[in-house]
């Protein structure tokens, strides 16, 4: 089991550059919205987190069918993108990693949410009368506090990304060495007659990569309670 | 000097509060509900008030009319909270650290050291808030609000959630500070005996309204505020010298504007300073001169007033020299004696009447 061949340790590399920039780039922004969505109250707040939350119920393939109308070289955003930028998505693994981000978006915004939540409000009142301004108090005091569920939704994303079939396949297609992350890959060997010890391969992997993920993200948690002192869980 | 003047709405309470004090330290007193915390948040800027304005010495932290509003971070106010509200992922440290990196070097006048000194945090700096006692906790919180530079320093009952023992410690800690640094301190508390050890100006707060406000002696000692200061608590405060010390009897004597008293033994230097708390129901009065009787302390009065109701008991106010005291007696001792405004009589003080809190370091009377 430990040498992988080629082929697989690029599908396998695919997949963790997939899903980590997925997770890494949307987290400043789950962090801004969840801060949001927690402590500000503005009109239209049902509606932002009924969006946010799309991603959850639509089926997966829509969610790819519309990133490729609106991502595709054609589409409103992604020809402006083209033109403007040079930055293309259509069939490139940067827009598996998009759609890797939308598809766990929702679980990260929710992870963030609840732990800003649960950071007591009179604690950054504290801050505020003692010359912090909302940004400091914002980054030295609930970021800080937050932190485990920071981690906890980093991870969520994560491995809904390395899972991501449906909206990966249909917005950039298989193509590999570019799009062909593990999902993908074990689908195309189940296919392939002749195909399913290939596909074994990969499943354990998957396996044990979502295990190492796991433990990763737990001893992170545990990690950044202590150093806040806090013993709870 | 503080003034304060604001009105606001808060749920189905309303508070419409208007005070000037100026004074090292001024006690806003008041049951619970009444509005103190309201008004002190005010002050810190975290709640606004719908109208008024709101001034420390000379800077105007707040006024509804010209639309000034200092938002808390940049108002100055060091706010010590009833339950501390440490950094729990910070040390004591960085704790005490955090208001004061936020100052320009040039306006940092309290250092880290004085305030560790003070306040007797040596022990403590490297410690977690979760490993703190509630008295240390409760020290840190004052030494973080220091730190941060503050014009003024709101504390918000900062012995309520603190034992006996405890109380005492950080009483004398914020002593010191009135003593040693030049900070107003606006007390909160429902404690008659925090009031009367610590404030010189009180402020009586009731359902959202200011009842009174001015010396603290003047003030403990009005019969009309009784429904604010609470019944049981009557009482009046004399503001003493240590005289002389009797080592046989184990006696010291307390001089006052219009007599002397005599306690137990203090453990107070003749000339110090002591705030006695005579509570109304420790004094009874006597129409002539008693002798023959165990009560040591019986002191000449005149009858000021009398507050009658329809209970079984009734105050007089009483006028010993500059001082006043208040006798609560039975309204039909009242009747049998005859007692009205102007008389001449004796109150009848119990030596072991004294409140062991405030008569100074000696606890145990």
């Amino acid at each position: 089991m430990v040498d992988l061949s080629p082929d697989e340790l690029g599908i396998l590399a695919l997949s963790l550059r997939v899903a980590l920039v997925s997770a890494l780039c949307s987290l400043p922004l789950a962090i801004v919205v969840a801060h949001a969505l927690a402590r500000l109250s503005f009109p239209g707040k049902s509606l932002v987190d009924a969006i946010i939350h799309l991603p959850l119920v639509l089926p997966p393939v829509v969610v790819g069918f519309a990133l490729l109308v609106l991502f595709g070289k054609r589409g409103p955003i992604g020809s402006v993108l083209d033109e403007w930028f040079g930055i293309v998505f259509a069939f490139r693994w940067t827009g598996a990693a998009l759609a890797s981000a939308i598809m766990g978006f929702p679980l990260m915004v929710r992870a963030i949410r609840l732990s800003i939540e649960a950071v007591d409000q009179r604690l950054e009142v504290a801050a505020r009368t003692l010359g912090g301004s909302r940004l400091r108090v914002f980054a030295s005091i609930t970021l800080p506090l937050a932190l485990p569920g920071i981690i906890t939704g980093t991870l969520l994303s994560f491995a809904r990304g390395l899972g991501e079939f449906g909206a990966t396949i249909t917005f950039v297609s298989n193509i590999p060495g570019e799009t062909q992350t593990l999902p993908l890959a074990i689908y195309t060997f189940t296919q392939v007659p002749g195909g399913e010890s290939q596909a074994l391969r990969l499943s354990i992997i998957a396996v044990v990569l979502s295990i190492v993920a796991l433990a990763t993200s737990e001893w992170l948690t545990r990690r950044s309670k202590r150093l806040h002192g806090d013993d709870r869980g | 000097m503080i003034e304060v003047d604001i009105r606001q709405q808060l749920g189905a309470f309303h508070l419409d509060v208007s005070f000037a004090a100026d004074a090292p330290i001024v006690g806003l007193f008041g049951r619970s509900g009444s509005g103190k915390t309201s008004v002190i948040n005010a002050i810190a800027g975290i709640t606004r008030p719908l109208e008024g304005s709101i001034r420390i010495n000379d800077l105007l932290l707040f006024n509804a009319a010209t639309g000034v509003d200092l938002p808390p971070d940049r108002r100055r106010v060091g706010y010590v909270f009833q339950d501390a509200l440490l950094f729990p992922h910070m040390d004591v440290e960085a704790n005490l650290l955090y208001g004061q990196r936020m100052r320009p070097l040039a306006e940092r006048v309290i250092d880290e050291a004085r305030v560790v000194e003070l306040l007797g945090l040596r022990e403590l700096l490297r410690r977690k808030p979760k490993a703190l006692s509630g008295g240390e906790k409760q020290r840190v919180a004052i030494g973080r609000a220091l730190l941060a530079q503050p014009r003024i320093l709101l504390m918000d009952e900062p012995l309520a959630a603190l034992d006996m023992p405890r109380k005492a410690e950080i009483l004398d800690y914020i002593e010191r500070l009135r003593d040693e640094l030049a900070i107003p301190i606006v007390y909160v508390t429902h404690s008659v005996a925090e009031i009367t050890r610590l404030a010189d100006t009180v402020v009586v707060l009731s359902e959202g309204k200011c009842l009174a406000a001015g010396d603290v002696d003047d003030v403990m000692g009005r019969l009309d505020l009784e429904s604010a200061t609470g019944r049981y608590e009557a009482g009046s405060v004399l503001d003493t010298r240590v005289a002389t010390h009797d080592s046989e009897f184990q006696l010291t004597t307390l001089a006052f504007d219009g007599g002397e008293l005599v306690v137990p033994r203090l453990d107070a230097s003749p000339g110090e300073r002591v705030r006695a708390r005579i509570r109304a129901r420790d004094v009874s009065v006597s129409l002539r001169k008693p002798t023959e009787i165990s009560i040591v302390n019986v002191l000449a009065a005149r009858v000021t007033a009398v507050q009658e109701g329809t209970g079984p008991t009734v105050d007089l106010q009483l006028a010993i020299g500059g001082a006043t005291l208040v006798a609560r007696i039975t309204r039909r001792s009242a009747r049998q004696l005859g007692i009205r405004a102007g008389q001449e009589l004796h109150a009848l003080v119990k030596a072991v009447s004294l409140d062991p809190l405030n008569a100074g370091a000696d606890r145990s009377a």
